[in-house]
């Protein structure tokens, strides 16, 4: 009979950090971590050598400093007394300004093409092939100079709009496309006006509550409560009502043709229009990819089971082919918006004043202050990226198919 | 009852009715235009649509080509042929293609050399890309870099030829002490290469201008050719960074996994144009005092660890692809890490992921474009600077954006339908 014993325990020896599976990542580590802080203590060492050489000092205090510069598009209050820190939040907003809009702009484009090149429609799909493949494999940086030549060269300029018989006119009376910008309307808040936008998005809200509610309805009764109809009132009528009784108080603010130029209005220059039509042209391109994709990985036998349970297309649509195509297209979708954010770092192409422009560009060439400089942007990046890759770890695990 | 039967069946038909066509509006393209083209009035409306577009479009580009006018030295008896005609000043790119493609400070005698370095590029890539060729090609493969160098850089043909050495070298040492295990194998290559460039150094030192072509600087590339350097390099060096890198994360050892994520994530948050300023302002505070990298060494530097943090995260994909049953199978086969690495999963987990590999390097490719802000002179840096701004074609926009986006488009094309054509080949068929 035998009787099974434990081995003999075997007592630790050196060489066991060599040959012995169990004991040998220790030893990796361990010589990945010393040549890690070897590696960075002979740069940093080079760093304080070089800096030393060159009579530097690693030091933020530059951002105090009055910047000196003027940034031409200042979402908050700017002028060239105020700190290098304030010109650069001003560049960081124009950053996510660019960002933003060439991201709504992009998402639609990309949606229409996707579904457009999945048309019966010959004619259709290629076309929206043809833009694909064209805008895909151009680098983004030559279309945002192209796009930017053809608004500071194509468009007429303001003093075209000028005199009795002028060549160049305003579409109705309110929008001017000029080289030096598009000139548009601007809202005019007067008091009670933050009170109607507020209502609006109440409003807003109280839609989703409703669907919520009318949901609740159909699954505990059977009941179905009409969604669509009752969703367009709460959206209008609200704002509607809230905007007459208190007696109009959004106005709106036209550009009118003063002197040489145009005054009042909003403008958008031509740098912001070129590089969010570039990047959401450019992008969009890569979105209808993602968006074809989606829709193809939904297998044909979902559609044909749905249309065997009676439901109308309209509900295949919503109800079976969205959910499981959004599940495919949402991740690939935000890292597509990532990319449109560091993308917008190509303003310094075209003279848009984002991050990249004032910090990057104009304080580190003003102050030399090289390495702060650089570290901030990066840090910035790298935290909106990081930010919003958390998110999307967050949504991803909301939607992921839930299995056993 | 019989009789009623005897007068309706008058007539009995014997034989069988040839098949008629169909009628008209069903067969043929008129059948087709009406299932894909005016199958409702919606489609009707889109077909309409397209045709007004492509309309335009053509109608646009088509004078545009058609009054195009070469052959003549400056923009204004350019604009004197045209007389406004819409016809395009193609003149610039005749005038200045070599500045395009080679930028201005090459040497214009020596424009054959990265021409034959183009050119054979084809021959070098040949066989990875299409795995039906010949084997032997490979060599090749190997010897082109040192080649590619020699003629792009020119200098005496010792100093590629000793680099070579060195990596010879290091593949024999490698394959003798490989059986004793993967790392002895691995430090013995790197040393038999150390060796074997020190003891070459003198023989290079000796003879300086053995076989030398002129020497270029690298400050003097430029142009379309400074595009395909970087994106080659680039991306060549970032593919064992990468798969090292990949490895790296998905490791079971903290530290390391940990080292690899950070640089990962810490490259794919920032973009690469704030790794370009690194390159151009930064970077040279890192290095010894005495020390000067030239900027086109630096860029290299940043724009492959750029690429390699986005290559591991393909290859992660790609590994992670894998069922967990390789994995297994290998180890229970008695492979240890690195055979297991090298002979089960690698081969695998890279054919699932190159389509994403030439993704990245499609993307690589058009990125290099932004050199062009930190003021190297790239296809798009020369178009921005010296051409432009040049008295005699200043103002001639459309025909150099649309020359290189051309380039551009021709060459990213032809990757991405590779990539199509591999994904197509590859389907093993289960799905």
């Amino acid at each position: 009979m035998t009787i099974a014993t434990d081995p003999p325990k075997e007592s630790f020896r050196l060489s066991m950090l060599i040959n012995d599976t169990r004991y040998r990542s220790y030893t990796f580590q361990a010589i990945a971590l010393l040549a890690l802080i070897v590696i960075f203590s002979i740069l940093g060492n080079n760093l304080a050598q070089n800096l030393a050489a060159a009579g530097l000092n690693i030091s933020y205090e530059f951002l105090g400093d009055p910047a000196g510069y003027d940034i031409n598009q200042q979402p908050i209050p700017y002028d060239s007394q105020s700190t290098h820190m304030r010109a650069s939040i001003v560049g960081a907003l124009n950053t996510l300004i660019v960002a933003f809009l060439a991201c709504v702009t992009a998402t639609i484009f990309g949606v229409i093409a996707g579904v457009l090149r999945l048309s019966n429609n010959w004619i259709i799909s290629k076309l929206m092939s043809l833009y694909v493949e064209a805008f895909r494999n151009v680098p983004v940086l030559i279309w945002i100079i192209i796009i930017f030549t053809v608004t500071a060269n194509v468009f007429p300029q303001p003093r075209e709009f000028r005199g009795d018989n002028p060549t160049a006119s305003m579409v109705g009376e309110a929008v001017a496309f000029t080289n030096r910008g598009v000139y548009v309307p601007k809202p005019v808040f007067e008091s009670g006006g933050w009170l109607v936008v507020g209502v609006f998005l109440a409003s807003i809200a109280g839609i989703f509550l409703w669907r919520r509610y009318a949901r609740n309805v159909l699954f505990d009764t059977g009941r179905v409560v009409p969604v669509f109809l009752p969703s367009l009132a709460i959206f209008f009528v609200p704002a509607l009502v809230a905007y007459f009784v208190l007696g109009r108080p959004i106005g709106l603010e036209y550009p009118e043709l003063r002197g040489f130029n145009f005054q009042g209005g909003l403008t958008i220059r031509g740098s912001l229009i070129a590089l969010w039509f570039a990047l959401a042209i450019y992008t969009g391109a890569f979105i209808a990819e993602n968006v074809r994709a989606g829709i193809l990985a939904i297998s044909k036998g979902q559609t044909e089971a749905a249309a065997a349970l009676g439901l109308r297309s309209g509900r295949i649509m919503n109800l079976v082919i969205l959910p499981q195509a959004l599940r495919v297209i949402i991740p690939p979708l935000i890292s597509q918006y990532l990319n449109i954010t560091k993308n917008s770092s190509l303003a310094i192409a075209v003279g848009y004043m984002d991050l990249t422009g004032t910090l990057g560009g104009i304080t580190l060439n003003q102050t030399g202050r090289a390495i702060e400089s650089v570290l901030l942007l990066m840090l910035f990046y790298l935290t909106f990226s990081l930010a919003i890759s958390a998110l999307m770890n967050v949504y991803n695990n909301s939607i992921k198919l839930k299995e056993r | 009852m019989s009789d009623t039967h005897a007068q309706t069946v008058a007539f009995v038909r014997h034989t069988e009715i040839p098949p008629a066509p169909p009628p008209p509006g069903q067969a043929g393209a008129v059948k087709w235009m009406r299932e894909n083209l005016f199958s409702g009035w919606f489609n009707t409306i889109m077909t309409l649509l397209g045709i007004y577009i492509i309309y335009s479009l053509v109608m646009g580009i088509f004078p545009w080509i058609a009054n195009g006018v070469w052959g003549v030295d400056n923009i204004r008896e350019c604009r004197e042929i045209t007389q406004g005609n819409g016809g395009a000043c193609f003149a610039v790119i005749e005038q200045r293609w070599q500045q395009l493609l080679f930028g201005f400070e090459y040497p214009s005698t020596e424009y054959w050399r990265p021409t034959l370095a183009f050119v054979l590029l084809f021959v070098a890539v040949a066989p990875v890309l299409f795995l039906n060729l010949p084997r032997a090609m490979l060599v090749f493969t190997g010897i082109y870099p040192f080649l590619a160098y020699f003629l792009i850089w020119g200098g005496t043909i010792l100093i590629p030829i000793t680099a070579m050495l060195g990596f010879v070298a290091g593949y024999f040492a490698f394959k003798q002490l490989e059986r004793n295990s993967f790392a002895v194998g691995l430090f013995g290559a790197v040393a038999a290469a150390l060796i074997t460039w020190w003891v070459t150094g003198f023989i290079v030192d000796a003879a300086p201008n053995l076989l030398a072509l002129p020497e270029v600087a690298s400050r003097n590339m430029g142009g379309f050719m400074l595009n395909m350097i970087l994106g080659t390099v680039c991306v060549s060096l970032s593919l064992p960074i990468g798969i090292a890198l990949a490895l790296g994360r998905q490791s079971h050892m903290p530290i390391i996994k940990w080292i690899c994520v950070v640089f990962i994530e810490f490259i794919r948050g920032v973009p690469l144009i704030t790794l370009l300023f690194v390159a151009n302002v930064v970077l040279a505070y890192f290095f010894p005092p005495e020390t000067s990298l030239d900027l086109i060494l630096r860029v290299i530097i940043m724009i492959t660890m750029f690429s390699s943090a986005y290559i591991a995260e393909v290859i992660r994909g790609g590994l992670a692809a894998l069922p967990r049953g390789q994995y297994e199978a290998a180890d229970s086969l008695g492979l240890d890490y690195a055979q297991a690495t090298r002979l089960i999963i690698m081969p695998q987990a890279l054919k699932i992921s190159i389509p994403g590999i030439v993704n990245v390097a499609v993307g690589l490719f058009k990125d290099t474009t932004l050199v062009s802000v930190i003021s190297m002179f790239d296809l798009v840096g020369m178009i921005r600077g010296p051409i432009l701004s040049s008295t005699d074609w200043a103002g001639v926009y459309w025909e150099l954006w649309a020359f290189a986006s051309v380039l551009f488009f021709v060459v990213c094309y032809g990757i991405s339908q590779y990539s199509q054509w591999l994904e197509r080949k590859l389907q093993t068929g289960h799905r």
